[in-house]
């Protein structure tokens, strides 16, 4: 590592609020799961930098589940997408308010 | 040095895209550089195996998986890819919210104590190098077998899920297409339920 852990982990936090943004301001569903992709993504880049620096390789292991949740998450997040997609076509995820209280 | 700067400077751009895209389509494109850049940056904090698993889970798997329910949704009575966006309105106080995000990280970042940055872990491509696959794998079966397994529980749960929820549509959800059979959905329903 020939450049400090601050820049990575800056990088990181650059990305996280991308991310963040990109969950709040936009209202397409894949947009917004792409944006969760983010978040992971960003989160592990943190971790696997801390595991760098204390060359503890518990970082890479937490990074490795971060990895699975995010698959299982987009998978049922898509689906869950899908299939209300097909009950009532919408782009614009305020219009799903079917379980509204 | 020079590397790190590409690498950061294409992530950034890449998830600026992937956020402001105007179709999801486009948002893949921006997320597939992001995700190989990320298994870049990997790389040069040498975790070799993660960085692997970066290109093959996230690049392979998940953009795939993206990429198919988009040509899926984008096949029905009106194109997916016009999401009317209220940016204008909600983009200032999410702007401030991430903004403040930002801030926090970089300030608990930068006061963090980063004595042991140079701390010598071997060459990498090593075959028992700090984060390479042999490194990594006693790491993951020895001390942390547990949350391993719970990796695997998971995946299934989440198989399991994904299935229930899109796979019999008929029985879940109620087909658009073919005409509604009153009473059988619900004799459905209450059997899972039952089961």
């Amino acid at each position: 590592m020939s450049i400090g852990p601050e820049y990575y982990v800056v990088l990181s936090a650059v990305l996280f609020s991308i991310g963040v943004v990109g969950v709040i301001a936009r209202r397409n569903p894949l947009i917004m799961l792409m944006s969760i992709e983010l978040l992971f993504n960003a989160a592990n880049l943190a971790l696997v930098t801390y595991a760098r620096v204390w060359a503890n390789d518990a970082g890479h292991v937490f990074a490795f589940l971060v990895i699975t949740v995010a698959a299982a998450e987009a998978a049922i997040g898509l689906a869950i997408v899908a299939v209300t997609f097909r009950r009532t076509p919408f782009v614009d995820v305020d219009e799903v308010s079917a379980l509204k209280g | 040095m020079i590397a790190f700067w590409i690498l950061a400077v294409l992530m950034v751009a890449s998830a600026v895209f992937t956020v402001s895209a105007k179709k999801p389509v486009y948002s893949v494109i921006g997320l597939l550089a992001n995700f190989v850049c990320l298994a870049g940056m990997y790389l040069e904090l040498q975790a070799e195996f993660l960085a692997v698993i970066q290109i093959v889970v996230y690049s392979g798997a998940i953009l795939i998986l993206f990429v198919f329910v988009i040509a899926l949704l984008s096949s029905g009575v009106r194109p997916f890819d016009v999401g009317p966006d209220r940016a204008p309105r909600i983009m200032i106080p999410a702007t401030i919210l991430a903004g403040l995000t930002l801030i926090a990280i970089t300030v608990t970042a930068l006061r963090t104590p980063s004595a042991v940055v140079h701390t010598p872990v071997g060459v990498t491509g090593d075959a028992n190098a700090f984060g390479s696959v042999g490194d990594f794998g006693v790491a993951l079966f020895t001390a942390n077998l547990l949350p391993f397994e719970v990796t695997a529980f998971i995946l299934m749960v989440a198989v399991i899920g994904v299935v229930l929820i899109a796979g019999d549509d008929d029985a879940v959800t109620g087909s658009r297409r073919k005409p509604r059979r009153p009473g059988k959905r619900e004799s459905i329903v209450k059997d899972t339920v039952a089961r």
